[in-house]
């Protein structure tokens, strides 16, 4: 008997923290943005970072959670645990790493650690209840990664954006992602310069509500 | 080196469990042959293959290209040829042609509605 109501308590919370704090990931290839969209976030709402960025591929190699984090758009809140997740991809060579000055252990090391991260990044669709799907916009998006990421959140019923990131570069080409997936809203942003972040968060609020 | 194509008819993997299904595709891209299968994944396997790649990447298998393509929708325009895509892929339609090439010997693989191209590492 004391085991039933301990499942009905556990079932009764989780179904309560579920609504209360929206689990949202960062989904996308690697060296998209999503770290540098997760700190930006991170840096406007808590005034803090919460993952590390840099232009080797594959920096974040483990799922990186922030909890509690409120935001607060057009008099509205919402409260999410913001998940940056490994880039997926479908190759990982450590000698691409050596381009970048790492030495062959550490760069060895690294795809190992990434290999793994791809798994783990798969591993938690699952969890989510919505994913921001980011995308570099100076690259071309017509990739069986980013249709197989979106197609998987699709099957799930999760709802998506994307995020249309680095349009402060040159090469950014808004209109390719939005005709590659017009079924979904699309937000240009620069994650790292903090543009038409208004915008996504205003987007962010209708895709989650 | 020379290039190896191997045409997997989807009746040869169908009766298959999932994870046997991808198993068998990835013990013959192991093998630096490019697989042609006749017909596609559903999302969910295709998740399982990257998974299961990740699994067996190591110093002499890098990982995979991987591309799909939809040869009835060639003619549409290309926004009514991702809205089609997407809908028959989440539908779990098999028609069309996979194409799994291992990355030490397809450095990747470009979409056109009409053609595809494969950018290989083999240096001649």
């Amino acid at each position: 008997m004391g085991n039933f109501f301990t499942e009905l308590f556990s079932k009764l919370s989780a179904l309560f923290s579920k609504k209360n704090d929206i689990k949202l990931g960062l989904y996308g290839p690697p060296n998209a943005g999503k770290s540098t969209l997760a700190n930006r976030i991170c840096k406007d709402w808590l005034g803090e970072e919460m993952s590390t960025v840099s232009a080797v591929p594959h920096e974040t190699r483990e799922v990186i959670v922030k909890e509690k984090i409120e935001v607060k758009s057009k008099g509205k809140s919402l409260t999410f645990n913001l998940v940056d997740t490994p880039g997926i991809a479908t190759k990982i060579d450590y000698e691409d790493f050596l381009k970048f000055k790492i030495n062959k252990d550490d760069a060895k090391e690294r795809a190992k650690e990434a290999t793994k991260g791809v798994i783990d990044a798969i591993k938690w669709l699952d969890n989510m209840d919505a994913v921001v799907v980011v995308l570099d916009s100076t690259i071309n998006p017509y990739s069986q990664v980013n249709i197989t990421i979106i197609g998987n959140l699709a099957a799930r019923s999760i709802p998506v954006m994307i995020a249309a990131n680095k349009t402060d570069l040159k090469k950014s080409d808004i209109k390719a992602i939005e005709s590659a997936f017009p079924q979904y809203p699309i937000v240009g942003i620069s994650a790292d310069k903090g543009v038409n972040m208004e915008e996504f968060y205003e987007t962010l609020f209708k895709v989650v509500k | 080196m020379n290039l190896t194509l191997q045409f997997v008819p989807f009746e040869e993997i169908n009766s298959l469990a999932p994870e046997k299904r991808i198993n068998r595709l990835l013990d013959i891209v192991k093998k630096d042959k490019i697989v042609l299968l006749q017909g596609r994944l559903k999302p969910s396997e295709e998740a399982w293959l990257i998974q299961k790649t990740m699994e067996h990447v190591s110093k002499d298998f890098k990982g995979i290209e991987l591309c799909t393509i939809y040869p009835e929708l060639k003619d549409q325009k290309v926004l009514s040829q991702m809205k089609g895509l997407l809908v028959k892929f989440l539908m779990g339609a098999r028609e069309g042609l996979t194409i799994i090439g291992p990355a030490n010997v397809v450095k990747e693989i470009k979409r056109d509605p009409g053609k595809i191209e494969l950018l290989t590492n083999i240096k001649a």
